[in-house]
């Protein structure tokens, strides 16, 4: 095995490292380093395999990926979390331990998922679709184990960061005009995130989504009053009209 | 020519209206921009009438008979949205819901939300695909949470995960694809990420890989339709946004997502040559129409109310779709088109009718027929409409549905029709006081549209008794091109 296989390897330990590191993790600043890591891990070895392949458009990618996840997304979300004063994620819906069992099962069904797309492949790095596969799914368990709104889109962002490296290890990256619309899109919805945060911080006064709980179908089924409980909601009840 | 104006007209207007749109004469421009969208949506259907298929850019755009009848239409329902925004929005902005900055934002996304969903619609390329539903997820969260209250933000939040979560599944789908296309293909060029190509050699895709893409893309998409396990974000959003977004919403971007899942299906059967995505399609169909319904009977709020009749009849067209044969999918073909026509007549009625009430809930709605006949007939024919009364186009489409069932699934039928007539007595005795008896209604101080509502249901009616020749020709060669295994 060539020493730039065994460093891509490697990357994709690490990979599957810091998702474990993230779903265990409570402080949401060390959260986003950890993003920003997974980020410069997932450049490296897009780097690698540009240089070992000798594919020019995964120079491109490999570029977005440095100047979107390592740089300007981790920035972004630490602005936001320096503006909004959220640092800690307090209670979780399942204790570490717990969690962290769970995600060695979904490591053991990941590889199991993968494995006939592994078969199939004929990449150089067709070993790690397994570890891309159980990165998507970790950041999936992350996202919904979490109650902070915060880490719920850490999870997310770590999620595209999976099937991007899936993407990679299957087929050495998807055609150049997707990859672009893609990290398009995730630019936009980081944008639109962060508007989105300032709203329910304007409403709540918190990112704590269990004040987004109140909706659900209560509001269709329980009794008339409790609907429409804050003045805001809801229509006001009649005004001037002609 | 007529593609570069189909989609250039909603960016341009997008781009005006983010200058523009709080200005008095912002509505008019929307509705400007949407008819010059809807202008261009004819004259290439005119173009696919005389010359057939059309490729585009270098193949990354395509008409066929699959998506020319869904192009015109989304462009028809954007323009008539636009028409009924613009009473409905300015009497927004006067009871002082809306500040002009949000005003502008509503209708620079509203035209970028048309401009998504019309890329989605007639690309070529399934990566391209995916990029422009996660756009028209993108562009429309904002307008959910247009009001900022507590309610629209969670409804606003949920639509932003679920969907987001959902089509996270469909990129992972596309990946795969991409994988098993490039073994067959090459990875020269983009081509293989082009539908028609893929079309051309699915039968030699690998068939592992293209089932477990096709369950990705199901799920995936399947979410943004809001079929059954995963409608949640589907009410909320419907109800807490303005009535507007929900009209596009329901008519529009559930056929789109819908849209998606066919061209899949289309190369997963091809691929397998088994039952295995038919199946789960009616699974997932059958599932949506029981919960849609069961779900009816809780809600008081009537933009909730018709929103779960969308997943009830979304799970209708997918029930057929799954069924397959020429008979059922032409049928689906139809359902998409009266329930989108259908649907946004019903949010325009509800919408002016919430806005006469003061509120959405249907206990404060009363009366409607004695101060202003025209909404209350609306609503009520739109509600008769959308339950399958003949002679509206629904009862059409869901005669055939319910007849191939008989023939070919006959174990759903009773579950079918059961449903059927308990969505009937569920919104059936909720539209009724709402419609006749005391009034709650005030005038409002800008006359409603009425002729969106009447031109829809008129549509409608049409396709209950006639259809256009060239409409049936391409349902039948969308039927084949659908065929199934």
């Amino acid at each position: 095995m060539t020493l730039d296989l065994q460093l891509l390897n490697m990357c994709a330990a690490l990979l599957l490292l810091l998702s474990f590191a993230m779903l265990a993790q409570r402080r949401i600043v060390i959260l986003v380093n950890l993003l920003a890591v997974q980020g410069a891990v997932l450049f490296a070895a897009t780097l690698l395999l540009a240089w070992r392949t000798g594919e020019h458009h995964l120079y491109v990618s490999a570029a977005l990926t440095l100047a979107l996840k390592v740089i300007f997304l981790p920035w972004l979300l630490h602005r936001l979390i320096r503006r909004l004063e959220v640092y800690w994620d307090t209670e979780t819906l399942l204790n570490i331990t717990g969690t962290m069992l769970v995600g060695l099962l979904i490591v053991v069904f990941a590889f199991g998922l993968a494995q006939p797309i592994s078969a199939l492949a004929n990449t150089a790095t067709r070993s790690s679709i397994g570890i891309a596969v159980a990165v998507v799914l970790l950041s999936f368990l992350t996202m919904i184990t979490r109650r902070k709104a915060m880490s719920q889109v850490v999870g997310f962002l770590s999620m595209e960061n999976g099937l991007f490296f899936g993407a990679m290890s299957a087929t050495y990256g998807m055609p150049m005009i997707v990859e672009f619309g893609v990290a398009l899109d995730v630019l936009v919805a980081v944008l639109v995130l962060g508007v989105f945060f300032f709203q329910i911080r304007e409403q709540f006064d918190s990112l704590d989504l269990h004040h987004l709980e109140a909706l659900d179908e209560r509001r269709s089924a329980g009794p008339p009053a409790s609907r429409g409980a804050p003045p805001s909601s809801g229509r006001p009840p009649s005004e001037g009209h002609s | 020519m007529e593609f570069l104006l189909l989609l250039a007209s909603p960016l341009a207007g997008a781009l005006a209206l983010g200058v523009f749109g709080a200005r008095r004469w912002a509505p008019e421009l929307n509705a400007a921009a949407s008819l010059a969208t809807f202008i261009a949506a004819c004259a290439l259907t005119a173009r696919v009438v005389s010359e057939g298929n059309i490729l585009a850019a270098h193949e990354q755009f395509f008409i066929d008979p699959l998506n020319v009848f869904l192009v015109t239409l989304t462009a028809f329902v954007g323009l008539t949205t636009a028409l009924f925004s613009r009473p409905y929005m300015r009497v927004e902005a006067q009871r002082g819901r809306l500040s002009p900055g949000r005003l502008r934002l509503y209708h620079s996304m509203y035209q970028l939300f048309m401009a998504t969903m019309l890329v989605a619609l007639t690309t070529n390329n399934m990566g391209l695909l995916w990029v422009a539903m996660e756009a028209a997820t993108l562009s429309t969260v904002l307008l959910v949470t247009l009001y900022r209250t507590a309610a629209s933000l969670e409804a606003g939040w949920k639509y932003f995960i679920l969907c987001g979560v959902g089509i996270a599944q469909a990129l992972f789908g596309t990946i795969l694809l991409y994988f098993a296309a490039e073994k067959v293909l090459g990875a020269e060029g983009v081509s293989a990420l082009l539908w028609t190509h893929l079309n051309g050699v699915k039968g030699q895709l690998e068939p592992a890989v293209l089932s477990l893409a096709f369950v990705f893309l199901l799920v995936g998409y399947g979410t943004k339709v809001g079929l059954a396990p995963l409608h949640n974000w589907l009410p909320d959003a419907h109800a807490e946004g303005p009535t507007p977004i929900s009209a596009v919403l329901s008519g529009l971007l559930l056929n789109v997502a819908l849209y998606a899942i066919l061209r899949c299906k289309v190369l997963a059967e091809g691929s397998l040559h088994s039952h295995l995505p038919s199946r789960m399609l009616m699974g997932f169909g059958l599932l949506s129409v029981v919960l849609g319904t069961f779900f009816l009977w809780r809600q008081r709020d009537v933009k909730r109310l018709f929103a779960y009749s969308s997943i009830e009849h979304m799970g209708i067209i997918t029930f057929a779709f799954g069924m397959g044969g020429p008979v059922a999918t032409f049928a689906a073909l139809l359902h998409m088109t009266v329930h989108s026509l259908t649907k946004s007549a019903i949010f325009f009625a509800a919408g002016h009718a919430a806005q006469k009430c003061g509120s959405q809930l249907i206990e404060d709605i009363r009366g409607l027929i004695t101060l202003s006949p025209t909404v209350g007939w609306g609503l009520m024919l739109g509600s008769l409409a959308i339950l399958g009364m003949p002679p509206f186009g629904v009862f059409a489409s869901e005669f055939l549905i319910l007849t191939s069932a008989m023939r070919d699934q006959p174990w759903a039928t009773p579950i079918l029709l059961v449903s059927l007539g308990i969505a009937f007595a569920a919104i059936f005795r909720r539209v009724q006081p709402m419609v006749f008896g005391e009034t709650t209604a005030h005038r409002l101080p800008h006359a409603p549209a009425l002729l969106p509502v009447f031109a829809h249901l008129g549509l409608v009616l049409m396709l209950g008794l006639y259809i256009p020749p060239y409409l049936a020709d391409w349902y039948r060669a969308a039927a084949r091109l659908l065929g199934g295994p």
